[in-house]
């Protein structure tokens, strides 16, 4: 079928000393600025096997991947390719190495036909030099009959389903002969029934000696395809198991290991009224039927793993996507917030995920930054900004958040993460909202500002702000929540109270 | 410039702290460089200066006040992320309009034998309007139906040339009223450049509209987490860019005493040009009106200077080519020096 002959012939003959892995990774460390990315880890991949890759968002699996199909280089650590070792300067190396990576977002070219896409570079050629696309199409065929794949060859690729846009790729990885496919999270986007046949096609491979790699955050995925797994911590390994001698429950504890050594400046205040209310609210498609009540003084975490729908609600509460349905109370009276604007009029700011690309006016200075929420009313007199004020605000805004910048003027890409994260915590709060929202306040930023960020929610509930807190830290969220929302694939699955939410009811919800 | 900020850095909030050296500076020493030369080659090939003459001097602003009337609304647009390639066809359109009433009695063939020696004040607003309303198809189109500003504008700038030709079937309109002429005789239409420049370097400055105007194209979607209405924004601007070109097609009219379909052909260019070698970034988010009026007296002083030595005109739109490419590689070079 996939011409194993070839394959197995070319390899087995080679010089290969028998290796009972086909790729391993050993004392592997990635470290990006500030963070250390993954630290002394291994991996083993054997032949004819899906290993599945655990762990929370930020453990370190998208790093290992992106190592193993050549996309990162490795800081240290070797890379062994059938017994060999190996050093991957490129995907185009990986794949020319026999190692295909199955991107979430497919990387197709949607105006090209499915034949054109799968031999791009490696064109059939008649005797003129001109690319044959009868022998192409022959060839796409051929492929597609080997892998029981039924999609035209010559259909231009704009045209097909998420899933079949996946065979697709699936079938080009097989036409390199690749015998290490590295899938990430590829049920992500496919109805039931595409994921049976995508585990047939997977099955089926497996049986002809490729390894997969397979990254996935759903357990029930894992017993029904995975032969083995690994599971990642805080960019550390933390063991490899046969799936069959594991429950759910094992699997959870070693994913959420993590101690929790960091103190976070919590306290007790006082939880008034309800501020904001939220009803069945949906976003068709994305999440549905979410319900929810934040009060004032209150922290509510919203747990969940990255495509969970929780920066969704998040943005569609601040007016960034509207709801198709539900309703928004403000201090109980329903508000239809149509626009960002509509949620600062009322009162509502929102941290968003993305520093650089929904935060910061990059090449703008701190002072521009800071005051351009404020200026829809306050600081404007018949269209002229109040400068003097306005930076004498904005200054002494600047000083209580401790930014460290030489001055206002300073362009706010030149100052590091967490500084940039305080300019924008600043933005927001000159609005003096009473309803915040902090998506991933602390991601990328050195443990300082992050724990002086902390500090400044904490008063801010103090002082009676409404506070929603979306973190994929799980520390994060069970040291600063009163309440915990946990959602589960555009669903609200649960809620915990502070007292009795742990790190393993949070992920029991997360990851079912 | 790339002050790498550590921990050991200070606080913010310093009143001592002064903005940097504004960024025109460079411009401005460029445009002395340019006129240095031509004085240099004046002495040597024409035997005479070049800067000391009054009349050249006054020739040489008046010939760019109208490109640099126009240039002031395309740096907005610029700013914003977009592009107006529009600016031309509706100096054409907003001239002949406005000049159907703006005839006098006794001219043998005016347009609207009812509408005579009109005061100079209905063809002027009229002809704003018309530059308005064709700035508000541009900024809606663009802002509603996210087309991109190159699309929409290209549309209205081969629309807007159509009508101008359709307005009177190819004929010019002639025999303008005293009054109306007024605003483009002597240094009026400078005059008119100045204002409107001093008019924008200040709404850019220190209003609302021109914060929401930078923020905008730094980075649209902060700006619309921001609470600002992007779209209604956009269209503000565009409305702001075609009342610009609607009034240089007035200024261009009444200079002439007359209006034709083709006046203002490749304007929208030479715009673009002033605004970019006066330091706007094609990308947005960069631009100040100080360094479109630079760069519009750079395109004055070159013209005035090709012609005062005799340079063939072939050769000076040549050069003229090289330079705006010439600047735009030099703001190019500065973006990625800032960033390493």
């Amino acid at each position: 079928m996939i011409s194993p002959g070839t394959m197995a012939a070319v390899r087995a003959s080679g010089a290969v000393p028998n290796s009972e892995f086909l790729l391993e990774a050993e004392g592997v460390r990635k470290a990006f600025p500030g963070v250390v990315a993954l630290d002394d880890v291994q991996f083993k991949l054997k032949r004819g096997t899906v290993h599945a890759l655990m762990g929370e968002n930020g453990a370190g699996k998208s790093t290992l991947m992106k190592i193993l199909a050549g996309i990162y280089t490795p800081d240290h650590g070797e890379i062994r390719l059938r017994g060999h070792d190996i050093e991957l300067k490129s995907p185009l190396d990986a794949l020319e190495n026999g190692i295909a990576m199955i991107h979430q977002e497919l990387n197709l070219m949607p105006f090209m036909t499915v034949a054109e896409n799968i031999w791009i570079r490696r064109e059939p050629k008649n005797r003129f030099g001109f690319v044959d696309h009868g022998k192409m199409r022959r060839m796409t065929a051929e492929l597609f009959k080997r892998l029981k794949i039924d999609i035209d060859p010559e259909t231009e690729v704009r045209h097909l389903s998420v899933a079949s846009r996946q065979m697709v790729e699936i079938a080009k990885a097989v036409s390199y002969e690749s015998d290490v496919l590295i899938m990430d999270e590829p049920t992500s986007a496919l109805t039931e029934r595409e994921v049976e046949h995508l585990f047939e096609i997977i099955r089926d491979l497996r049986s002809h000696g490729i390894g997969i790699v397979y990254i996935t955050h759903k357990m029930n995925e894992l017993f029904e395809i995975a032969d083995e797994f690994s599971v990642f911590r805080d960019g550390k390994y933390i063991g490899t198991h046969a799936s069959s001698d594991v429950t759910r429950d094992d699997i959870i504890r070693m994913m959420v290991g993590r101690e929790i050594t960091q103190m976070f400046p919590k306290e007790e205040v006082p939880i008034g009224d309800v501020v904001l209310s939220v009803k069945n609210l949906t976003l068709k498609g994305v999440f549905h039927d979410v319900s929810f009540d934040v009060r004032a003084g209150e922290i509510l975490g919203l747990a969940g793993l990255v495509g969970s729908g929780r920066s969704n609600v998040a943005e569609t509460i601040f007016g960034v996507t509207p709801a198709s349905s539900g309703t928004i109370e403000i201090n109980g009276k329903p508000v239809d917030i149509d626009s960002p604007n509509t949620a600062i009029r009322n009162r509502m700011a929102f941290l968003t995920e993305d520093r650089k690309d929904t935060g910061c006016l990059l090449i703008l200075d701190v002072l521009e930054n800071m005051q351009i929420a404020v200026l829809q009313d306050k600081f404007v007199k018949s269209g002229f900004v109040q400068e003097r004020e306005l930076s004498r605000v904005c200054e002494e805004m600047s000083r209580k958040l401790r930014v460290k910048t030489p001055n206002m003027y300073e362009r706010i890409e030149n100052l590091s993460g967490g500084n940039q994260q305080k300019v924008l915590i600043g933005r927001w709060l000159l609005t003096n909202p009473r309803i915040l929202i902090l998506d991933e306040p602390t991601r990328g930023i050195d443990v300082g500002a992050k724990a002086e960020i902390h500090r400044f929610v904490t008063e801010l509930a103090r002082d009676g702000v409404a506070v929603i807190m979306i973190s994929s830290e799980l520390p994060e969220v069970l040291g600063m929540s009163d309440r915990i929302m946990v959602m589960h694939e555009g669903r609200a699955t649960g809620f915990l109270d502070r007292a009795e939410a742990t790190q393993v009811k949070v992920m029991e919800l997360a990851a079912r | 410039m790339n002050t790498n900020v550590t921990a050991g850095d200070t606080p913010a909030g310093m009143n001592t702290t002064r903005r940097r050296l504004p960024p025109e500076l460079n411009i401005f020493f460029v445009l002395i460089g340019i006129a240095l030369v031509f004085e240099v080659l004046g002495w040597i090939f024409a035997g005479q200066s070049f800067l000391m003459n009054k009349q050249r001097l006054t020739i040489m602003i008046l010939q760019v006040s109208v490109i640099g009337i126009i240039a002031i609304g395309v740096t907005q647009v610029i700013i914003t992320g977009g592009i107006d390639l529009s600016s031309g066809s509706v100096v054409g359109m907003t001239a002949m309009i406005a000049a159907g009433f703006a005839q006098a009695s006794t001219w043998g063939r005016v347009m609207y034998p009812s509408l005579t020696d009109l005061p100079a004040i209905i063809p002027i607003g009229v002809g704003l309007l018309i530059g308005i309303l064709a700035g508000l198809i541009n900024g809606a189109l663009i802002a509603y139906t996210r087309i991109p500003p190159f699309i929409a504008t290209l549309g209205m700038m081969v629309s807007a040339r159509g009508v101008s030709k359709w307005y009177t079937k190819g004929q010019p309109v002639s025999g303008l009223t005293d009054q109306f002429s007024f605003i483009g005789s002597g240094i009026w239409p400078v005059v008119v450049f100045l204002v409107v420049a001093a008019v924008f370097h200040i709404a850019l400055r220190y209003t609302r509209y021109g914060k929401f105007t930078y923020a905008i194209g730094a980075n649209v979607q902060a700006a619309r987490v921001s609470g600002i209405n992007v779209e209604r924004h956009l269209v503000k601007v565009y409305v702001v860019a075609g009342m610009l070109a609607g009034l240089a097609g007035i200024v261009t009219a009444a200079r002439a005493q007359t209006a034709q379909a083709g006046m203002g052909v490749m304007y929208e260019l030479d715009a673009i040009a002033a605004a970019v070698i006066g330091g706007t970034s094609l990308a947005g988010g960069v631009g100040r009106i100080t360094g479109t009026v630079i760069g519009t007296v750079i395109l004055g002083v070159m013209t005035s200077g090709f012609t005062f030595l005799r340079v063939d005109a072939y050769y000076q739109e040549i050069i003229k080519g090289a330079i705006i490419v010439a600047a735009v590689v030099t703001d190019v070079y500065r973006q990625k020096k800032r960033k390493v």
